[in-house]
């Protein structure tokens, strides 16, 4: 009886490695950052429970609420914009490129290539040309005659988030490109036969037959996109600094979270903030995790079958 | 057993070969790792270290450089996790604290009796608050105020300014002629703090402003930091054009490459142009008050002392180390080597820039407001400083709305501000 129960589950066993690695890796770190957000801190020395205060300061506490609520904001803008991107450019490319005509693979890869660079290297490269002084993109503006709009993008309040978003949109395209026409290949050629037989345009069988059954494609690529913006924080490292320069403009949640763990990286170091930092870190899991469970569960409902 | 002498000798060679062998293992190659921040200076410290072997030559050094702005992560992270360096560079003031508060570094001061003759304002760099100990040998101390480029001046028939108003023709000059007055922009918070750090003392006056605002006597509100920011922002009409997209190394091109008259910067910048232009000639001077006669000003901070690592499992060869740094011998090497001030007592400097610093850093030298007093918190003054600066140069926000965030800022922390 003993050994019948150990061979039928003689598979937990083999699940061990597996579970160690992501009670090591996943559980524990996000418990224990759970854990350090309930505590006072003095520099890295854990202090008293304090159950949560260091939310409260987080979100209430001036300059942190001011800080954190800004942050918030720019990763809905950066969602947003990199969003709509997506979803018009990305798709309009995909579709472009499920028709098979000459020279489209090339252009494929060429949309793709900057995915597969260092985020490092596309921050550096991007910091070149935007350079207001040297940088090609002003001077490139100057001799098609439109010097007057030739600025510093990434110097000015008004433009550093749109130019990081920018940046952030030409390397992450083709990634959305490449699962929207995967999802435009899987659509079989008689739903668009029944279409025209029932006398409907391009357009109309691009919102009846298209969209909806790509839909779920879209779907999973926007959340991915949520969960990544809501957690980046290299690309504006590389080219703003951990503050979000100029003037907090390019500041995201990421960025002030660091910034509050390890102290301000050009100022050449302060103590940071062990507890608001776990707090800040918190908070974030619990913004991705809500947003996607609904994303998820609404994706579920938004899928068609014809 | 009777003691013959043949066993007798037998056992005295078997004694004396275990000795020999013991003492041989311990000067056997012990060697020790050197975290640091300064990637630039890795040829300077295989020179010191291979200095350091012809006096012990069994401990071996590996010098190990990060990148500056990751450094301070690296570092505390490892430590956390038990780990590091034996001898680590350390940062100072509010960059050191947190390290030695957590027991990660070791007191010197009982230890290093060589320590006892530096200056006090250059051990507070490396001083726990709390407990008043010395937790690293300080080695290097930096200034800022404003560098010149002594050719353009030349060209321009002008000299160092006597008063505000000088300084200001100079650059209406400099303009006028051709050349970027000041190589200073604002895309890059922290170049602002070292603008702040060569105009503002002059005008909210030194080491006075400094004590009452250290001690909570005033708070920023007041009128004298009010109109040092506004000094700088009568710069303005002197800065590169679209001077808010403007970065450091933008900065430092522009004054090497001689299209800038004036720089506010520190003198850690010498060293880099020397190598990036040698024929670059440059002066130095405190920015001018209103008048001749009225008191000057400049920043001076610790940048850097060497500590040990509280884990490490040489501590002896490691103090060895420290002690040797905190000698003349080393001092003077480090001065002239890094063309830098070196914090040691007593060192001879031959460069006539730094020569003309160390003269005046007695009379017109005061600590570096920010760095010195207000980094042992989050947000740092300076980090409040740098962004709120950035927001008044790029017309974000007023002055006034600089200011209340400055102070609310720090109230949040600073314990003086809420007495």
């Amino acid at each position: 009886m003993a050994k019948r129960w150990a061979q039928k589950h003689i598979y937990l066993f083999f699940l061990l490695p597996g579970l160690l690695i992501y009670v090591l890796f996943m559980v524990y770190p996000l418990t224990s950052a759970i854990g350090y957000s309930l505590y006072s801190w003095d520099g890295m020395v854990k202090g008293v429970f304090q159950g949560l205060e260091n939310f409260k300061v987080v979100l209430t506490q001036n300059p942190y609420n001011i800080r954190f609520w800004s942050a918030f904001r720019h990763n809905w803008i950066f969602f947003g914009i990199t969003f709509l991107l997506q979803s018009t450019l990305g798709l309009f490319f995909a579709t472009l490129f499920t028709r098979e005509k000459k020279g489209y693979n090339l252009l494929q890869a060429a949309y793709f290539a900057p995915y597969t660079l260092s985020m490092v290297v596309v921050g550096f490269l991007w910091l070149l040309l935007l350079n207001p002084t040297w940088g090609p993109f002003n001077k490139g503006l100057r001799l098609i005659g439109l010097g007057h709009h030739a600025k510093s993008w990434l110097g000015q309040t008004g433009t550093a988030l749109y130019s990081i978003v920018f940046v952030n949109a030409w390397r992450w395209l083709g990634f959305p490109i490449l699962v929207f026409k995967a999802g435009l290949q899987g659509i079989s050629d008689e739903y668009y036969e029944a279409a025209k037989v029932d006398g409907a345009n391009a357009w109309q069988a691009f919102i009846r037959v298209t969209l909806p059954l790509v839909l779920p494609n879209i779907g999973m690529v926007t959340i991915l996109t949520f969960i990544w913006i809501f957690n980046t924080f290299d690309l504006v490292f590389i080219m703003q600094g951990s503050s979000g320069n100029p003037y907090y403009s390019t500041d995201l949640l990421g960025t002030f979270f660091y910034r509050t763990a390890f102290g301000d990286s050009t100022t050449g170091g302060e103590p940071g903030q062990t507890g608001i930092a776990s707090a800040i870190a918190v908070l974030m899991f619990l913004i991705i995790s809500f947003v996607s469970y609904f994303g998820i569960r609404s994706l579920r409902k938004s899928e068609v079958e014809y | 057993m009777r003691l013959t002498k043949k066993t007798f000798v037998v056992s005295m060679m078997v004694l004396a070969l275990t000795l020999l062998l013991v003492s041989s293992g311990m000067a056997e190659n012990v060697k020790l790792t050197f975290w640091s921040w300064r990637t630039e200076d890795v040829e300077a410290y295989e020179q010191f270290i291979s200095e350091f072997n012809q006096i012990h030559p069994h401990i071996e050094i590996e010098f190990i450089p990060y990148r500056n702005t990751e450094y301070n992560t690296i570092l505390a992270t490892s430590l956390q996790g038990g780990a590091g360096p034996d001898i680590i560079h350390l940062r100072t003031y509010g960059g050191m604290e947190p390290l030695a508060q957590a027991g990660y570094l070791v007191p010197l001061d009982d230890k290093i009796e060589a320590l006892q003759d530096f200056r006090s304002d250059v051990l507070l760099g490396a001083t726990l608050r709390e407990d008043g100990r010395v937790y690293g040998v300080p080695v290097v101390e930096q200034t800022v105020l404003v560098l010149y480029n002594k050719a353009i001046f030349r060209d321009l028939g002008v000299e160092e300014p006597q008063t505000w108003d000088e300084l200001v023709a100079i650059a209406a000059k400099a303009k006028a002629a051709g050349y970027i007055p000041f190589a200073n922009g604002s895309k890059e918070g922290w170049t602002l703090e070292t603008f702040f750090g060569a105009v503002a003392p002059t005008f909210y006056g030194g080491g006075s402003f400094f004590d009452e605002i250290t001690s909570g006597q005033v708070d920023f509100t007041d009128s004298r930091f009010r109109s040092a920011i506004e000094k700088m922002l009568e710069l303005r009409p002197y800065l590169p054009d679209d001077y808010v997209g403007v970065g450091y190394t933008d900065m430092q091109m522009m004054f090497a490459q001689e299209m800038a008259a004036m720089f506010l910067a520190g003198s850690y910048e010498f060293g880099t142009f020397a190598q990036m232009n040698p024929d670059l000639e440059i002066g130095v001077f405190i920015v001018p008050n209103l008048e001749a006669n009225q008191d000057k000003y400049f920043s001076m901070y610790v940048d850097a002392s060497y500590g040990m690592n509280a884990n490490t499992k040489h501590p002896e060869e490691v103090l060895e180390f420290l002690k040797w740094t905190a000698t003349k011998e080393f001092g003077t090497l480090y001065a002239n080597t890094l063309q830098v001030l070196s914090v040691v007592p007593g060192i001879e400097i031959s460069d006539p820039l730094l020569q003309k610093i160390v003269s005046l850093l007695g009379d017109h030298a005061t600590s570096y407001l920010m760095l010195t007093a207000f980094r042992y918190g989050t947000p740092s003054g300076s980090t409040l400083l740098q962004n709120e600066l950035q927001g008044v140069f790029g017309d974000t926000i007023t002055l006034d709305q600089a200011i209340e965030n400055i102070q609310t800022g720090l109230e949040s922390w600073y314990e003086p501000f809420n007495k």
